[in-house]
């Protein structure tokens, strides 16, 4: 029998703390800074509600509902001329807000302007699907699902993307350890062999440095040299070097200072 | 009469060569490896290059199929990711007996760089491997060199020795 563990918290422990340097913000800018910007602002502020719009790095960021995803891209494509959706995905923010951040990225070929698009959903609720819009959002919106756990309404064929159909949990989330969680450490144990072939395979082997001190089959403890396979557990005797003076290793000697030449001119 | 006598038991007076079975069908068996085409990642392209001109595997009788129904070596060049897994064991599984695994480079050996949730920690979890070879990647020289150690295994394994799976299940 497998020893029992509980599997009801492997995805709420936390994995991830922020260990790393936070970038400072990039400045934001005013919109009414950019004529172009500006005007694309009031004619979306028209018909939707804005919470925020800004400029960093020469591209408007425009923060919105997430009912109203699928209205405004409409508009910027077929009113604004941003013809193109060059990316789009989520960020977990679970941790700090308990709510995912999806973009959508714009580009417009005539105005050689970029926009961003976010709007801000909780863990639970899902999103438009703008695959109708823009068939690039099929794979992206797939993607999300797949990665984060987000739902896509109206999408045509909401299966993962890049994992197996019947994997658990959504990798890019920040609760997923990395190496991941039970599931994933005899997924292919599991599918291949069943269950029951844990025992005989073993958990993996995740440090890929690993040296057993006490291996002789494999390893060799420089000057505690033994026969392949000996049991040194209780301690190894000591080999230590034995020079060709005394009946040791052929041309292994003893360093003679006196014999040596040191090079005093270096152009020599 | 006399001048044109044979003398079968001298001299090798007949083209005969004396062995065994075992050192024949060795013989043929390890100089005729047909590999399996599994290249998964960057090895893969080392993998293509020791196959093509420059390196040559055709001399020494390794030729690339790319079914496993004609393969009995099975070169696994690069990561596998658990997704993968599944298939390099069904691709192994219809593969004719005998066969043998190289596993090629660090990803296939231990999982290598890639210590993560997708990718499978060494191939041996799978499938059963007879020869590891390391290095990221390991250039073809290293890949001529582990067919040719695969070769000198076979010829001193008996012919006809019952199969018996290597590991694992
Ligand atoms: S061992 Fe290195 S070269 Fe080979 S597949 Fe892995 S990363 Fe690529």
């Amino acid at each position: 029998m497998r020893a029992y563990t509980p599997k009801d918290n492997v995805q709420k422990k936390p994995y991830y703390t922020d260990r790393y340097w936070v970038a400072p913000q990039v400045a934001k800018h005013n919109v009414s800074s950019d004529d172009v910007f500006a005007a694309d602002l009031e004619a979306i502020k028209a018909k939707f509600e804005v919470l925020e719009a800004y400029i960093q790095v020469d591209q408007m960021v425009v923060i919105i509902n997430a009912a109203d995803n699928f209205g405004v891209i409409e508009m910027l494509k077929n009113e604004l001329s941003y013809n193109q959706l060059s990316e789009m995905s989520a960020i977990d923010w679970l941790a700090s807000e308990g709510k995912f951040e999806i973009f959508y990225q714009m580009l417009s070929m005539t105005k050689r302007k970029r926009l961003r698009i976010k709007c801000k959903i909780d863990e639970k609720e899902s999103i438009q699907s703008v695959e109708k819009l823009f068939r690039s959002a099929d794979w992206s919106e797939r993607e999300m699902y797949d990665m984060f756990g987000v739902v896509v309404n109206n999408h045509p064929f909401m299966k993962r993307i890049l994992m197996p159909d019947d994997w658990e949990g959504f990798p890019l989330r920040k609760t997923y350890p990395l190496q991941g969680d039970e599931f994933a450490a005899w997924y292919e144990v599991d599918k291949i062999f069943g269950k029951e072939a844990r025992e005989i395979i073993g958990p993996e082997n995740r440090d890929s440095a690993r040296i057993d001190r006490y291996d002789t089959e494999r390893f060799a403890r420089l000057g505690h040299e033994v026969p392949r396979g000996t049991d040194i557990s209780n301690g190894e005797p000591d080999t230590p070097l034995v020079y060709q003076e005394t009946e040791g290793v052929f041309m292994i000697e003893k360093f003679d200072a006196e014999k040596s030449v040191v090079i005093s001119d270096r152009d020599r | 009469m006399a001048q044109h006598q044979v003398n079968y038991l001298k001299d090798g007076g007949l083209p005969v060569a004396l062995t065994t079975i075992d050192k024949v069908v060795n013989w043929g068996r390890s100089n005729s490896l047909w590999a399996l085409t599994y290249g998964l990642a960057c090895c893969g392209i080392e993998m293509m290059a020791s196959g093509a001109s420059r390196y040559d595997f055709d001399r020494f009788g390794t030729i690339f199929r790319a079914s496993p129904r004609q393969a009995e070596l099975m070169v696994v060049a690069g990561t596998l990711t658990k997704k993968h897994a599944e298939f390099i064991r069904r691709l192994y599984d219809q593969m004719a007996e005998p066969k043998w695994v190289i596993s090629m480079g660090s990803c296939a050996n231990t999982g290598g760089m890639f210590n993560t949730y997708a990718t499978v920690q060494g191939v041996d979890r799978v499938i059963p491997v007879d020869l590891y070879l390391p290095g990221c990647a390991p250039r073809p020289e290293t890949l001529q060199y582990g067919v040719l150690m695969l070769q000198q295994k076979i010829r001193r394994e008996s012919a006809s020795r019952a199969q018996k799976p290597k590991r694992l299940m």
